[in-house]
C-alpha cells in the first residue's frame, strides 16, 4: 500500500464494494449461487485436508488462491475459516474494492492485480486453487490450466467451475441470464467458449491434473434456489482435481 | 498476546448474537445457535422472579409436531414429555347461534398420517422453565434478567446495544425476540402493517369430569372461535374469542359467572367443568413487520408477526422463525460467511416472510369466514367442510399442515 491514499477514493471503493456485496444488486446471480458454491468448496477442502467444518478456523494453515476474485465473495469466507488467502483479478479496479470490503470485515487478505500465469512464473505455491467461472473467459484454456497446476503444491486441490456447452446452457446462461432476466450484462458470455465436462476433464488431464469429482449446480425456478446435483451437469458444473504427488493425494 | 493494546484491537466480538427478549423464542434461538458453536447473550426486560414463578398459570401451547421435533433436537424433550399431552384427534365443528348442541363437521385423526400425533399440548410453565434451565447451563449463553435495551447501533462491521444500566454490549447480530411491541424493530425503523379484529381472546384452563381422549376441538361460533385443547389428566386449555366489549365484561365476572357464560358454548360432552388456573385476555390483531431483517438485525416470533391464535400457530410460527434463522446462521458459519451479512440475512427473510404472510392471511380469512352468521357464508363453509371431510387426501393435507409438516422444513424441525 502507498501512503498517498485518498479518502475520497476509499469512499468510492467502499461504495463499489457495497454494490458487489448487495444480495439484490448487480451481482444477484452470484449471491444466489454462492451458498452452493461455498458448500462444494468447503466440503471438498475439508475432505481433502481432513478438516472438521463447524469448528473454529478449520482451514488454519492452508494457503488458498482465488483466481478472478472480484469483490472477494469467496476470499472472505476462506479467510474467515482460517486460511491464508491470496485473491487475484485481471481487472485492476476490483482490487481496491475487495480490499475495502475486507477491511470492513476485519479480515487480512492479500489481493493482487495479476494473472495466474504471472503468479506461476513467480513460483507461488498453494494448497488449494479456486478457479470459479474463469476458464470459459480465457483465450487458451490449456495454457491457463497448466498455470493453475503449477500454482499447486504436490497433492494440492484444484476446484474449477464453468458452464456446459449445449442448447440448454445456451438458453439458460445466455438467453435467460443475459437477455430475459438481465442478471448479467449482454455479451458476458460467448457460448462457443463454453466447455463440456468431458472436454474439461481432458484439458485438465493434459495440463497434468488428475480429475476426481464433478457435480452440477442446478437452479430450481420454482423454489428460486440453487442446489448441487450428482447427475445434472447440463448447465453450471464444478470439478475437483488433484496435482499428483505429495501426501494428500 | 503480550501487548495489551494488541489485545484490545484483536479482542473478538463479545457475542455472536445479542438476543433481545427472554420469553420462549429468545432462549430457543440461543440454544439452537449454541449447537453451531455461536455464542449469545439473552437480554430479558422482565425481572427473573416473574419468569420463575412455578405454579400453573393457565396458559398452554398447542405444539405442532414440527415444534416438538425441534425440542427433541435441542435436547429438551426428554424433560418435557411426562407433562405433555399428545393430540391424537382434531375435531372442527361449526356452531349455530342459540344451538346448545354442536354440529360436528370435520374430524382429523392422526392415525391417517404416519408421523404420529398431530402435536402436543404443553403448559407454558414447563416449556419456559426447560428453556431457561438449558440456556443457563450452556457455556455459550449468557442471560441477563431485568435488562432493558434503550438504544442500538449497527454498522457494516458490528452491532451494539445499550442497556438502561448504561452498559454497552457488542456483538455481530441483534435479534429482536421482544414481541408485538418490539422495540428492536421500531429502533431499526421497521414499520408494521396490521389491524385489530375488535376481538379479544379469553384464555383459561378447566378441569372436567370426563376424559378428553386426546382430542382437540375447534368450534367456530358466531361470536368467534373457541378451542378446547387437551392437557394431561382431565384438564383442558380453553381459548375463546369475543368482541372486545363483551370480553371485557365477561372477564370482569367472578369465576362462577365466567363459567356460566363458557358452559353453554361447548355443551356437556366433558361433563362438569371448573376453573383450573388463572384467566387471561389477549387483544387479537394481525401485525406483520414490513421487513424481518435490517442491517445486522433479524426479527423472530411476534416481533416479526403477531397472528390470530385461531389455529394455535403463534408459538409454532415463532419456533419456525427460530429454526430457520438458526439454519441460515449455521450454514453461514460453516462455510465462512459473515453470519450477519445482508446476503445471509436475506436468506432468512425470503424463507420466512412469505410463509408468514400466507399463514397470517389464511388465518385471518378463516376467522372472517367463520365468525359470521351470514347464511350464504354459512352454506359455503358447511359445503367446504363436507368436501374436506369426504376427501381423504385433502384431509391428510390439512393434518400435515396442522402438524407443521408442510413447506421447507429447517434442519431443527426434521426427524
Amino acid at each position: 500500500m502507498t501512503t498517498t491514499v485518498d479518502a475520497g477514493e476509499i469512499a468510492k471503493f467502499e461504495a463499489m464494494a457495497a454494490e458487489w456485496w448487495d444480495p439484490n444488486g448487480k451481482f444477484k446471480p452470484l449471491h444466489m449461487m454462492n451458498p452452493v458454491r461455498l458448500d462444494y468448496i468447503t466440503t471438498q477442502i475439508a475432505g481433502e485436508y481432513d478438516r472438521q467444518l463447524g469448528t473454529e478456523r478449520p482451514f488454519e494453515g492452508l494457503r488458498i488462491l482465488d483466481i478472478g476474485c472480484g469483490g472477494g465473495l469467496l476470499c472472505e469466507p476462506m479467510a474467515r475459516l482460517g486460511a491464508d488467502v491470496v485473491g487475484v483479478d485481471a481487472a485492476a479496479r476490483n482490487i481496491p474494492v475487495a480490499e475495502a470490503h475486507a477491511r470492513q470485515s476485519g479480515l487480512d487478505i492479500d489481493y493482487r492485480h495479476t494473472t495466474a500465469e504471472a503468479m506461476a512464473e513467480a513460483g507461488e505455491q498453494f494448497d488449494v486453487v479456486l478457479n470459479m467461472e474463469v476458464v470459459e473467459h480465457v483465450s487458451d484454456p490449456l495454457a491457463y490450466l497448466t498455470a493453475c497446476r503449477q500454482l499447486l503444491k504436490p497433492g494440492g486441490l484444484h476446484l474449477c467451475s464453468t458452464i456446459n456447452r449445449n442448447p440448454k446452457s445456451f438458453a439458460m446462461a445466455i438467453v435467460g441470464a443475459e437477455y430475459v432476466m438481465r442478471w448479467l450484462p449482454k455479451g458476458t458470455h460467448e457460448w462457443s467458449k463454453f466447455i463440456t465436462p468431458e472436454e474439461l476433464y481432458d484439458l485438465m488431464t493434459r495440463a497434468g491434473l488428475k480429475p476426481v469429482d464433478r457435480k452440477g449446480y442446478v437452479f430450481n425456478p420454482v423454489s428460486w434456489k440453487w442446489s448441487i446435483s450428482d447427475r445434472d451437469l447440463s448447465v453450471n458444473y464444478v470439478t475437483a482435481a488433484l496435482k499428483p504427488g505429495g501426501s494428500a493425494c | 498476546m503480550d501487548n495489551p493494546e494488541d489485545a484490545a484491537i484483536f479482542r473478538p466480538m463479545e457475542h455472536d448474537l445479542i438476543i433481545v427478549g427472554g420469553g420462549l423464542n429468545g432462549p430457543a434461538l440461543a440454544l439452537a445457535a449454541a449447537r453451531s458453536g455461536l455464542s449469545s447473550i439473552v437480554l430479558d426486560a422482565l425481572p427473573g422472579e416473574i419468569r420463575q414463578q412455578d405454579g400453573f398459570d393457565g396458559r398452554g401451547y398447542a405444539m405442532a409436531l414440527s415444534s416438538q421435533r425441534m425440542l427433541v433436537n435441542l435436547g429438551l424433550w426428554d424433560g418435557l414429555v411426562d407433562n405433555a399431552q399428545p393430540m391424537h384427534h382434531i375435531k372442527v365443528s361449526d356452531g349455530r347461534t342459540g344451538d346448545a348442541q354442536v354440529f360436528l363437521g370435520l374430524h382429523f385423526d392422526s392415525a391417517e398420517i404416519e408421523e404420529g400425533p398431530m402435536g402436543y399440548m404443553l403448559e407454558d410453565r414447563y416449556l419456559r422453565r426447560a428453556l431457561k434451565a438449558a440456556a443457563e447451563a450452556s457455556p455459550l449463553i449468557e442471560t441477563r434478567d431485568g435488562a432493558r435495551v434503550t438504544a442500538q447501533v449497527t454498522s457494516a462491521t458490528g452491532a451494539t446495544v445499550t442497556l438502561d444500566s448504561g452498559e454497552t454490549i457488542a456483538g455481530r447480530l441483534i435479534v429482536g425476540a421482544d414481541g408485538r411491541a418490539s422495540g428492536t424493530a421500531s429502533r431499526a425503523g421497521i414499520r408494521r402493517t396490521g389491524w385489530g379484529y375488535g376481538q379479544t381472546a379469553l384464555v383459561c384452563a378447566i378441569a372436567h369430569e370426563k376424559p378428553h381422549e386426546g382430542t382437540a376441538h375447534q368450534l367456530f361460533l358466531p361470536p368467534g372461535p373457541l378451542a378446547i385443547l387437551p392437557l394431561p389428566g382431565n384438564r383442558s386449555s380453553i381459548v375463546w374469542s369475543e368482541r372486545d366489549d363483551r370480553a371485557r365484561a365477561i372477564n370482569a365476572l367472578p369465576d362462577e359467572d365466567y363459567l356460566a357464560v363458557l358452559r353453554p358454548r361447548f355443551g356437556d360432552f366433558l361433563g362438569e367443568i371448573s376453573l383450573a388456573g388463572k384467566r387471561f385476555t389477549y387483544p387479537l390483531g394481525l401485525t406483520l413487520a414490513n421487513s424481518f431483517v435490517a442491517e445486522r438485525l433479524a426479527l423472530v416470533g411476534d416481533a416479526a408477526h403477531g397472528m390470530h391464535p385461531i389455529a394455535g400457530q403463534g408459538l409454532n410460527a415463532g419456533l419456525r422463525d427460530v429454526a430457520a434463522l438458526a439454519h441460515v446462521l449455521d450454514h453461514a458459519h460453516r462455510v465462512g460467511e459473515d453470519i450477519a451479512a445482508s446476503n445471509t440475512l436475506a436468506r432468512y427473510q425470503s424463507w420466512r416472510r412469505w410463509d408468514t404472510a400466507t399463514l397470517a392471511a389464511s388465518t385471518d380469512l378463516f376467522n372472517r369466514l367463520f365468525s359470521n352468521d351470514n347464511p350464504v357464508l354459512r352454506a359455503a363453509r358447511d359445503l367446504g367442510m363436507a368436501a374436506v371431510g369426504a376427501l381423504p387426501s385433502l384431509r391428510r393435507g390439512f393434518i400435515r399442515e396442522a402438524a407443521g409438516l408442510t413447506g421447507d422444513l429447517p434442519d431443527l424441525m426434521r426427524d
